[in-house]
């Protein structure tokens, strides 16, 4: 049964962005513009396009047709010096990571201290892995001491900083219980933020070993050690069949980590 | 005999907010005191003034021969020792055990090592363990917080609250979340804490009839002010309507004595005040 509808029976979200019409329809319009000049300025050579593909397909044969055996001594030493950099400049990561962190909460530190931890995580974030390691390559030499070094720097931008916003974003009840027992300020942190924190810990760090594991590989090529040394080696020496099997062999051990990650995980939950 | 002593607490927010006007009342060993009043009428702030979870900003608090307003550092958290504390919500942390979660009671009393290794003096963990069973809760002692029902663990948060060997406990709506049948039996045994004690207590409680079940003495705050002190049954509608507004409040008690299970909290009734 129908009856007469007092009501507005159409309703339509309204912008959130542009709420003027006209300027709206104004930028999306320039926009589409914009794209369509910037494709027009990109200049393709397609004769070079076909001169690569080539090259590209001996790269896809080695990489179809891995050679482990040839260079088996320098792919196993170069993953022995890429796991023990990514192994040691993670631990030294989190071991660092957790006071900048703490310190960089705005629940538990003090301003000053917590605009030092705030600098070194922006001073650490502001450069890039291969940046960092073309600098400490140059202060350390060639090898695997500049490349563990590299990655413990990176490793603390990222893991401070996330620590110190998940140690924000903790419960605060929970603070102010342990607070109201009269507790000190490392007994708050110990009983009342550790046991919120610990699993977004363990899973950062793990996560970051595999970041470190898959960076070592690059700043490998600028001279810091490790796999990405004997990558860089063999693509020199267009020996696309041994490169193939160092990819094979990055791939499969990012999947393990992967995998036992995510198991550790639930496992702390 | 300790007593709790506030004269002309006020409280203004950064934002300018008035919390508490000059609140002044004592309260005496044993005493277990009801504080009711519409929601943001600084119920909350009142409590967590006491023990400086939130700072005062004029006035006086003195337990016993401390002046708790004027503590810092140190000093503070010695007199935070001395008074419990239980959570609406319980505030429980909940990835530590039960045990550990009573145990944090006496984080005031132990160095920081012993805290760090869950060592705890022995008398301390007799005392936990008595606690629990005094509670309902003996078997439950290595589970974690957050395996455990609201009831249970607000049980746990009493049995924290009591570990610390109080001189005074502050409640704040220790109800909240708990059905009818439950939010009884917290208040019994909150209550029965007291008086074995001879304990004085603050609860904040939104549930006018809980609060005059359970309560030796009732205080009704409005805006940051007290329009109400005086025994549970002088509780009179023209009281509830003066700090709350007007309402049908004989409706109210008239449910309430009728069919207790579909009883709703009279927070219901105040809001929008």
């Amino acid at each position: 049964m129908q009856t007469p509808q007092p009501y507005p029976a159409r309703w339509k979200r309204p912008p959130v962005l542009f709420t003027h019409t006209g300027w709206r329809r104004a930028i999306y319009a320039g926009a589409l513009v914009y794209l369509v000049l910037a494709m027009q300025s990109i200049e393709i050579d397609w004769q070079r396009v076909y001169l690569g593909l080539d090259r590209g397909w001996k790269f896809v044969e080695g990489f179809l047709t891995p050679d482990f055996t040839t260079r088996w001594r320098d792919i196993s030493e170069g993953l022995i010096e890429s796991l023990t950099m990514t192994i040691t400049s993670t631990v030294a990561g989190v071991l660092v990571s957790v006071p900048i962190g703490i310190g960089a909460a705005r629940n538990l530190a003090p301003m000053p201290v917590y605009l030092a931890c705030r600098g070194i995580i922006t001073l650490s974030r502001s450069f890039q892995e291969i940046i960092i390691a073309i600098l400490l390559v140059a202060m350390f030499g060639f090898g695997p001491f500049a490349g563990f070094l590299t990655l413990a720097f990176a490793s603390i931008g990222f893991l401070s900083k996330l620590l110190a916003e998940d140690i924000e974003a903790c419960d605060r009840s929970q603070i102010e219980a342990i607070r109201a027992t009269g507790a000190s300020w490392w007994q708050v942190v110990n009983y009342a933020v550790q046991p919120q924190v610990m699993p977004r810990l363990v899973g950062l760090s793990l996560y970051r070993l595999d970041i470190n594991f898959r960076e070592s590989a690059v700043i490998g090529i600028v001279g810091a050690g490790g796999i990405g040394a004997t990558l860089n080696t063999a693509i020199d020496r267009y020996e696309y069949d041994s490169a193939g099997a160092i990819l094979i062999i990055i791939i499969a051990i990012v999947l393990v980590v992967e995998y036992s990650s995510s198991y550790i995980r639930r496992w702390v939950q | 005999m300790n007593v709790l002593k506030l004269d002309k607490l006020s409280k203004t927010y950064a934002t300018g907010d008035t919390a508490l006007r000059e609140v002044s009342f004592e309260v005496p060993a044993g005493q277990v005191l009801g504080l009711i009043g519409p929601s943001g009428a600084g119920k909350s702030t009142l409590i967590r003034c006491i023990n400086r979870l939130v700072e005062p900003t004029g006035g006086s608090i003195s337990l016993g021969d401390t002046d708790l307003a004027r503590l810092n550092g140190r000093a503070l958290r010695r007199a935070r020792r001395r008074i419990g504390m239980i959570f609406q919500e319980y505030a429980l942390v909940e990835r530590l055990t039960v045990m550990e979660n009573v145990l944090s009671g006496r984080l005031g009393y132990v160095p920081v090592w012993r805290s760090f290794l869950r060592r705890y003096p022995a008398q301390d963990v007799a005392q936990a363990f008595s606690l629990l069973e005094r509670v309902g809760l003996s078997d439950h002692f290595n589970k974690r917080a957050d395996a455990l029902s609201g009831g249970q663990r607000q049980r746990v948060g009493i049995a924290r609250a009591l570990e610390q060997n109080p001189e005074l406990l502050l409640v704040d709506e220790p109800t909240a979340s708990l059905d009818p049948k439950t939010s009884r039996q917290i208040m019994r045994l909150i209550g029965d804490a007291c008086r074995e004690r001879n304990l004085p207590a603050i609860i904040n409680i939104h549930d006018v009839m809980l609060a005059q079940q359970f309560t030796d003495r009732i205080i009704g705050l409005k805006a940051g002010e007290v329009v109400f002190d005086g025994s549970p049954d002088a509780l009179a509608n023209e009281v509830l309507t003066r700090i709350y507004g007007d309402e049908d409040w004989t409706a109210m008690r008239g449910e309430d004595g009728t069919d207790e299970g579909a009883y709703t909290p009279s927070v219901d009734l105040a809001e929008g005040v």
